[in-house]
């Protein structure tokens, strides 16, 4: 008999054992802490670039051509 | 008519946060800017579609997501091809070196499969609600959930085997000396 594919039953821990459980619980939670603090200081980092020249050019071109389009 | 001023204001504030997520998406800081500037040329042009007092940071990161899905899909053979160079261009940005831990990090985040990077940017960076990323990503919120859920098991995993069987001689000295540098 082979397993459903869409099985629900729950994949045991790698290392099975109640203190390597507790140990991975912990370690998961200590990455994950790690994962969002350096997701946002990898975000923000570039977030404080603020907006390059070439953007702001982009936007003042932008409006002067709309000027003279609606005139 | 030139922009109104409170348009133009959203659309500049919005721009540091866009470039982070284009960032995300391409790993490539030029191919991020070129499609920022496409991604504005294309909101300024349909600008009517715009409705005053909606998210405006939201209605660009999903022209942007669009459009670099469009692109995407063109390009998918060449970027499949390049996971391992995908990784090296996220590395190399200089601004990054020498921080331990980074280097990591980045190549765990370009492992991921496009759709669950982008679920987890939106939330877990760019401070958007589950809902507004679901509307972004033009899927059900439930489906924003499992992407990020997915995203942060997959990186744990990714994260515990690089720091622990993966830790290379290279890393190892550098995260020799920088523990050397704070004592």
């Amino acid at each position: 008999m082979k397993d459903h594919p869409k099985s629900s039953k729950p994949r045991p821990p790698m290392e099975a054992g109640n203190t390597a459980a507790k140990t991975d619980a912990k370690l998961g939670r200590d990455i994950q802490a790690k994962i969002g603090q350096q997701l946002r200081s990898l975000y923000d980092e570039i977030v404080n670039q603020g907006v390059p020249d070439r953007f702001a050019d982009l936007l003042k071109r932008l409006d002067k051509t709309d000027d003279k389009e609606s005139r | 008519m030139g922009l109104d001023a409170s348009v133009r204001e959203a659309v500049l504030a919005a721009i540091p946060s866009l470039r982070a997520f284009a960032i995300s998406l391409c790993g490539n800081v030029d191919r991020a800017d070129d499609l920022v500037q496409e991604t504005l040329l294309r909101a300024l042009a349909n600008i009517d579609s715009f409705q005053p007092g909606t998210n405006m940071s939201a209605w660009l990161f999903t022209i942007l997501r669009n459009h670099f899905r469009s692109e995407y899909r063109k390009r998918r053979r060449e970027v499949e091809d390049t996971d391992g160079s995908y990784a090296e261009t996220l590395k190399s940005h200089p601004e990054q070196e020498g921080r331990v831990g980074f280097g990591e990090f980045r190549t765990a985040l370009a492992k991921l499969p496009q759709d669950q990077r982008e679920a987890l940017v939106l939330v877990g960076a760019s401070g958007f609600s589950y809902e507004e990323a679901a509307s972004i990503c033009g899927c059900a919120v439930g489906t924003i959930k499992s992407r990020v859920n997915r995203a942060r098991t997959r990186l744990a995993e990714l994260m515990s085997i690089e720091s622990v069987d993966e830790f290379g001689p290279d890393r190892t000295t550098r995260a020799v000396l920088a523990r050397n540098e704070r004592a």
